[in-house]
């Protein structure tokens, strides 16, 4: 019987997880692990926490059942958790809130963050606004071409944004540039991480501010669909929003688990953004845990339509999921995830994320395969309004 | 005893502070890289660090970061800079070199197989920068089997309870981060470097290196003052940096510079 109880002391998944940092971050991390430990059980915390996802975000969000879609794909009803309808349009928001009080709680006066699509810069520039804390957000310079509306937003919450132009300048970039403001900045500054990679205890601490994803699903279900799903499908690119919804379902063995992964061109080509699938273990930046990375161990550039999910690594938890078999990953492809995105928005009216129509790409293929009288649940992630500069561009069409 | 434990008892006995500089293996281009370390050499130098590059350094400020960039451009790998050891070897048995890089490329080849190689060829030493003493029991056993020294980094965050975990651990010498930043930066206070070393001390008999920050004769002097060795990086990689385009001028630049800092830590006699 595999021991669900993760991560040990250390932070470790299985053989994946830990602190592979340098000195320096070693007694910040501690003292981040301590204070995480005393305030996850503190009333005065929790109950502050409690009230930010109720009144500033607008949990709980609604689990929706989405018959156009359920009646085109021909199969198992569709349901979308509406992760997009939180304030800023994502689930990043549930982290940042979380980790923002942390830094609060823990006298920080300057949070600093990383982002791939924007999503999580922006959560974090909107909370370090309303906390009244400076606010430094890394982005890969070819991400702030991709994602312009998310820089603009940015700047609009008071937050500076510093592009990063080392390396493949997207998201594993902005990661390196935000660890290296950290250790030049410990004293002062919080490292507010976007998904559950990172040294420990970031993968356990994301983990736990997103699971209130899953919980809500938990809560619903029954009410709604009348039991709980079989089937629960989201994106993995770090794979917060994953793990958010799967965590609480983990030790229900009835409920399949899907992980979505970028298949960028496909994974038979080197252009895609699927370490899972086709990648193997490794150490990046801080964790050990699958990625994608040449015969020399040098990490490798991905490719992905989305720059959310344009990564290559992953969190240390969804390696050791797909080790023990508990959770299938599976890949979609540029291609399948524009498909996908069209035919929501048309038949829906909910204009999805890039990055969670690849979830909703493979809902597709799934809902015939389960079958009617079943039903999955899809973590509508993200809204896509930040994509559609980027989609009109790669079908020819000009908006100004 | 190994070259390691040879040369500082040395030093020791001399009353001579260490001199280690650092470059980047494959920079500006991977034939350039043995001329380059016995340049050092030449320059006063007594132990070498030599960088493995890596595609993302992490704790590395943009000049050392170029110069992984330059490397890997040229496709330096691993066994490539192992290959550079074993020929740096046939005419210098003596001074010890320090492999100094990140986990990923050493765990890609898997460590049993590194250690074997980098022993083969005459490595001393191996400084994994991301490689914390809590993650190090999968890794040390291989390398100390294989008679290669695990040097650890010691930060000014390091509380007591560290320095002695990291102290139990380490062997040839230990490289105490002399401020919070990434390789490169500009503030040096030899104060405070002074009272952490004196902590330090008292938890262990290793030598004490000291890098970060090491830019010319002066701050060599500084550092020299209070540590058993330091450890210059960042200002030489940017002379390389400067030269890249004629590379022909290097060794003579670099063995300049070196001599500076070796005069001024020799004053300190």
């Amino acid at each position: 019987m595999t021991n669900l109880n993760v991560p040990d002391i250390r932070g470790h998944f299985g053989k994946y997880g830990g602190q592979f940092v340098s000195e320096t971050l070693m007694a910040p991390l501690r003292a981040l692990i301590d204070a995480y430990e005393r305030l996850k059980g503190d009333p005065a915390f929790l109950a502050e926490l409690d009230q930010d996802l109720k009144h500033y975000v607008g949990r709980p969000s609604p689990l929706y059942h989405a018959e156009r879609l359920t009646r085109a794909w021909g199969g198992a009803q569709v349901w979308l958790k509406r992760e997009d309808l939180n304030h800023t349009g994502a689930h990043k928001i549930n982290n940042t809130i979380g980790q923002a009080l942390l830094a609060k709680y823990l006298g920080k006066t300057r949070i600093i963050a990383e982002t791939g699509a924007g999503q999580h810069g922006v959560a974090s520039a909107t909370i370090a606004a309303r906390l009244g804390l400076k606010c430094v957000v890394y982005m890969g310079a070819e991400d702030v071409q991709r994602q312009s509306p998310n820089v603009y937003r940015m700047k609009l919450l008071g937050a500076e944004v510093r592009p990063v132009h080392s390396g493949t300048k997207t998201l594993k970039d902005a990661m390196n540039e935000a660890l290296r403001d950290w250790v030049t900045n410990v004293d002062d500054t919080f490292y507010v991480i976007g998904t559950v990679a990172g040294p420990h205890p970031y993968p356990m601490l994301v983990r736990d501010f997103q699971s209130i994803i899953g919980r809500e699903v938990l809560q619903q279900a029954p009410a709604q669909i009348g039991r709980q799903p079989d089937a629960l499908i989201a994106c993995v690119g770090g794979g917060s929003n994953a793990i958010g919804l799967f965590h609480p379902y983990i030790d229900l063995p009835d409920v399949a688990m899907y992980g979505v992964e970028a298949g960028g061109r496909g994974l038979e080509t080197p252009e895609h953004a699927a370490p899972l699938s086709a990648g193997r273990p490794g150490v990046l930046h801080g964790n050990r845990t699958y990625i994608m990375a040449d015969e020399n161990g040098q990490i490798l550039p991905t490719h992905s339509i989305s720059a959310g999910l344009d990564y290559p690594g992953v969190g240390p938890e969804h390696a050791w999921l797909k080790d023990i078999g508990r959770v299938h990953y599976v890949a979609a492809t540029d291609d399948e995830a524009l498909a996908a995105f069209h035919e929501v928005t048309r038949l829906e009216g909910i204009i999805p994320a890039l990055e969670t129509a690849h979830a909703l790409a493979y809902a597709k293929k799934l809902a015939p395969q389960l079958g009617a009288g079943k039903s999955m649940v899809i973590n509508l992630s993200g809204r896509g309004d930040k994509d559609i500069f980027t989609i009109a561009r790669l079908e020819g069409i000009s908006l100004t | 005893m190994t070259r390691l434990a040879t040369t500082f008892a040395r030093l020791k006995t001399a009353g001579r502070k260490a001199l280690i500089p650092y470059i980047t293996a494959g920079d500006p281009h991977p034939r350039e890289t043995v001329a380059l370390m016995h340049a050092l050499v030449r320059g006063g130098a007594d132990v070498l660090e030599l960088g493995v590059p890596f595609s993302d350094p992490m704790a590395d400020g943009p000049v050392i970061q170029l110069a992984c960039e330059r490397a890997l451009a040229h496709g330096t790998g691993l066994w490539q800079v192992i290959d550079m050891v074993a020929e740096f070897r046939k005419t210098d048995a003596t001074t010890p070199v320090v492999l100094m890089g990140y986990l990923n490329p050493i765990e890609w080849r898997g460590v049993e197989a590194f250690a074997q190689k980098a022993q083969a060829a005459g490595v001393d030493g191996v400084l994994i920068v991301d490689l914390a003493v809590e993650e190090a029991p999968g890794y040390l056993p291989a390398l100390r089997a294989h008679g290669l020294d695990c040097i650890f980094l010691l930060a000014p965050t390091s509380p007591t309870e560290r320095i002695e975990a990291v102290a139990r651990e380490a062997s040839g010498y230990l490289y105490y981060v002399s401020l919070k930043g990434v390789t490169g930066a500009a503030t040096l206070d030899v104060d405070s470097v002074a009272s952490k070393l004196g902590e330090i001390r008292a938890h262990t008999q290793l030598p004490l290196a000291v890098g970060f920050g090491i830019r010319d004769a002066a701050s060599a002097a500084a550092v020299g003052r209070v540590a058993d060795g330091v450890v210059v990086g960042s200002a030489l990689v940017a002379e390389i940096e400067r030269h890249a385009a004629a590379p022909e001028k290097l060794p003579e630049l670099l063995r300049a510079k070196l001599a500076e800092m070796r005069g001024a830590l020799d004053q300190l006699r």
